[in-house]
């Protein structure tokens, strides 16, 4: 196969950090590469490298064999380079045609001319193997269906690469498998894909190529066939993957006596019957679909929404009028979902965003002493290896990972009874989700109680002692013990038995 | 960090330029002479002259810092500085009679102060529990406050003869005029409050992440709350000075557009107005900043039409360079 575009010996350095250490990548026409690393490893980087949204230190691009400068995002699309983003980045009150064509509209001398916009916008999406009508509004459609649009703009540019970071990350099972057959496609028509994802499966279901990184250098590059699992992990990692399997957490019931109990809690219109009971050093699961009623449950608990109906139970007291800030006083602590949103105080340092739960307990004139929050800090720093440049960083420099790191040791600084964990892992790579699992194992042991929302059922099933199955906005039961499998949950989430 | 890449850098290097210009251009303007037993010189004139801005500023950057904006610190000054009047005068029919302090000054202070406090409550009343939009909320003040200033004073000014209150604004202690001893402390107590206590940090936070910093724990409606009181009580304090100086309650002048004023000191001095990291220090310097530019084109002769149009230009290019935006692209330039 061609070369088609050649990374070589790529060297970039931010403040403090050496992020691509002479990092080579190559992309062959007609292959479908994975990029695939931990976070931190360099992805984010060297992709912003191809696309034109970093200037590289050292090294050089070739471009089918010749020597190419990226100046700009706006340079790389118009020598070949695409990029469809994570997130969807179009305009989602105007047409599918319009958001293809967006910026570089068929125009004629009396305006644009909308059915040559709408005939490129069509073609674009029949390449994709979709036949949608392309005057509907962009929102109105499928995230799967945007994130295509996305690909179709792309295409419409006569890309000879495209890179796509992390495209899956907000698709179901269905949609995944529609984006892998028009990715499949465009393969077969030449063109070179890297493909950037956390999902080891779909790396394997589309994959012709890896390349790993690990702290800015090349650990491995080969073809798929010749790399399992396994090795690719611990490559990943840098540690051998045999030992991170960690043994499931026992199913028996915990013999703890239950702070909490709730009994047919629930909000109108966002979640219902909820029965659980949790105890010291237990991990209550809740799993099932994503808008199931799982991050409902948790707002409940954690006193963002009042529940309507139903009580919930504090030390055998009824919690009326239960709010966030009663929530804390019981110690209670919740990693919340959206990390950016709701999480992290961006401009913040490292060591600020680390202590402000433990600083927000003592009030506002008993300040902890900044040699006590160094202590702090460092003690976190080095045991959940949060890996920043200092602690007085902005957390917004630091990668999702270890922005997660910070802001679940925010929390275990001061200690809590209850962590509400919602999708502690999301975003993260495979080293740091066992670290955070073992850690969770640790803090169950000596007496922590959790609750664990994920999206991964593989993660639920090896990390809770057990689970609360949740389906469409209620809570259909509550498997322990042996019952607690991928298979019985899976069954209760589709709906077979109760 | 590089001092370069500081908040400060940029307004000390305006301010520098200034006096530059100065020592070059105007003589005699960095002269100092003590006449009976006070300071007199440009520059002791400067800061005295800064001194209410500065003394409003300083508690605009709480309210910047949590993501709101206090324009109503000239009206709380006015009604600050009416209740002032008025305990002193005592003039005719006015509601304030049934209050009699007996002339006694720090009761006089106390109650004026406890009235900004009061506009302060209310303001942060609106702003944290009812959720209104700051600007929307202060606004009510801005506009109705004077308006209670001018009913306390039946529209007129109240003068008075009181030589003790009047020392507030034209005397001086230890050679140094009294109105930047009263900055200097309460530059000293907002100093203690933001840096040695959680205090600065909460509010940083909140301006920062508001749902975060109470996912945190903090009570951020009672953070959002005190900075309109604190920054109401120092509005309130500001509005002593002028009252002080010209021994009368002018309910229509005092504090007439010094919240912009306030506002472009907190902005020169590097503090978002999204809120978030502030800096007191950078408030300051960027009170003092604007004074000077004033003071140095009065003292050149100036007109004073044209003197606003400079100190906009010389903000722009002041607020420019504070830009992240800006800075990045000039030091690109540079490094090409």
């Amino acid at each position: 196969m061609a070369e088609l575009l050649q990374l070589r010996n790529i060297q970039k350095s931010f403040p403090g950090v050496k992020a691509l250490d002479g990092v080579s990548f190559t992309v062959r026409a007609g292959e479908v590469h994975a990029l695939m690393g931990e976070n931190g490893a360099g992805k984010s980087t060297l992709i912003k490298v191809m696309t034109g949204v970093h200037t590289l230190d050292s090294g050089e691009i070739l471009l089918e064999g010749k020597p190419i400068q990226i100046k700009s995002p706006q340079d790389a699309v118009s020598q070949g380079i695409s990029t469809v983003y994570q997130e969807v980045n179009l305009v989602p009150n105007l047409s599918l045609a319009e958001n293809i064509c967006l910026g570089r509209e068929s125009a004629g001398f009396t305006g644009i001319k909308w059915k040559e916009v709408k005939e490129r916008a069509e073609r674009a999406m029949a390449r994709l193997g979709l036949n949608v009508d392309v005057r509907r509004p962009l929102g109105s459609f499928s995230i799967a269906i945007q994130q295509m649009a996305a690909i179709a703009r792309a295409l419409d540019v006569d890309a000879k690469v495209l890179v796509l970071d992390e495209p899956t990350s907000s698709l179901d099972r269905d949609e995944v498998k529609q984006l892998f057959e028009a990715i499949t496609k465009l393969k077969n028509e030449g063109m070179g894909i890297v493909f950037v994802t956390h999902f080891l499966d779909q790396v394997y279901a589309v994959s012709d190529h890896i390349t790993v990184l690990r702290n800015g250098n090349n650990v491995g590059d080969a073809p798929i066939d010749q790399l399992p699992r396994l090795e690719l992990v611990s490559m990943m990692i840098g540690r051998d993957a045999s030992a991170l399997e960690s043994e499931r957490v026992a199913k028996d019931p915990i013999q703890s006596t239950s702070f909490i109990e709730t009994q047919d809690m629930g909000h109108s219109g966002s979640v219902e019957g909820v029965n659980f009971t949790i105890g010291s050093g237990e991990v209550l699961g809740l799993a099932g679909l994503l808008g199931s009623g799982r991050t409902e449950t948790v707002r409940l608990l954690y006193g963002i929404d009042s529940a309507n109906h139903g009580e919930l139970k504090i030390d055998g007291r009824s919690a009326s009028g239960h709010k966030t800030s009663k929530a804390i006083a019981s110690g209670f602590g919740l990693c919340p979902e959206d990390r950016k949103l709701e999480g992290i105080l961006p401009d913040l340092s490292v060591r600020e965003n680390l202590t402000i739960v433990l600083q927000a307990r003592q009030g506002w004139f008993r300040k902890l002493s900044r040699s006590k929050q160094d202590e702090i800090v460092q003690v976190f720093i080095d045991s959940l290896r949060i890996k920043t440049a200092s602690p007085e960083t902005p957390i917004k420099n630091l990668s999702g990972g270890n922005q997660q790191k910070v802001i679940l040791a925010r929390w275990l600084a001061a200690n809590p009874r209850l962590l509400l964990l919602d999708e502690p892992t999301r975003g993260i790579d495979v080293g740091a989700k066992f670290e955070i699992s073992a850690l969770i194992e640790k803090l169950r042991k000596e007496g922590m109680a959790f609750v664990f929302v994920s999206s991964e059922l593989e993660e639920v099933v090896r990390s809770c002692t057990k689970i609360a199955v949740m389906r469409d906005r209620k809570m259909v039961g509550m498997l322990t013990g042996e019952e607690a499998s991928e298979e019985k949950v899976m069954s209760m989430i589709a709906g077979g038995e109760a | 960090m590089k001092f370069r890449q500081s908040n400060l850098f940029w307004p000390l290097m305006a301010l520098l330029g200034i006096l530059l210009f100065n020592l070059i251009l105007t003589p005699g303007f960095f002269h100092v002479e003590m006449r009976d037993g006070r300071l007199f010189g440009s520059l002791i004139d400067i800061v005295n002259r800064a001194a209410p801005v500065m003394i409003l500023s300083l508690g605009m950057t709480l309210v910047i810092a949590t993501g709101g904006v206090d324009l109503s610190v000239g009206a709380v000054m006015a009604i600050a500085g009416a209740v002032a009047g008025c305990l002193i005068a005592r003039p005719e029919g006015c509601i304030l009679n049934a209050l009699n302090v007996h002339g006694s000054i720090p009761a006089i202070i106390a109650v004026a102060l406890f009235v900004a406090l009061i506009c302060g409550i209310f303001n942060g009343f609106l702003v944290s529990f009812l959720e209104i939009q700051p600007i929307v909320a202060t606004l009510l003040l801005m506009v109705a406050g004077r308006g209670v200033a001018q009913l306390l004073t039946d529209g007129q000014i109240v003068t008075f003869n009181d030589p003790k209150f009047a020392a507030l604004g034209s005397g001086s202690t230890f050679a140094i005029p009294n109105p930047i001893w009263l900055f200097v402390i309460a530059a000293i107590l907002i100093g203690l409050l933001a840096r040695k206590s959680a205090y600065g940090l909460f509010v940083e936070a909140v301006g920062n992440n508001p749902v975060a910093s109470r996912y945190s724990g903090i009570n951020a409606k009672n953070v959002k709350l005190t900075v309109y009181v604190i920054c109401a009580v120092l509005a309130g304090l500001a509005g002593l000075i002028p009252t002080a100086d010209i021994k009368g309650a002018d309910a229509n002048n005092v504090g007439l557009y010094l919240e912009l004023d306030a506002i472009l000191a907190v902005a020169i001095g590097g503090t978002s107005l999204a809120g978030g990291r502030f800096s007191i220090a950078g408030s300051i310097l960027g009170a003092i900043l604007m004074q000077s530019l004033t003071t140095t084109i009065l003292t050149r002769g100036v007109s004073a039409e044209i003197t606003l149009i400079l100190k906009a230009a010389v903000v722009v290019i002041v607020a420019l360079f504070q830009a992240p935006e800006f800075r990045a692209r000039f030091a690109r330039r540079r490094a090409a």
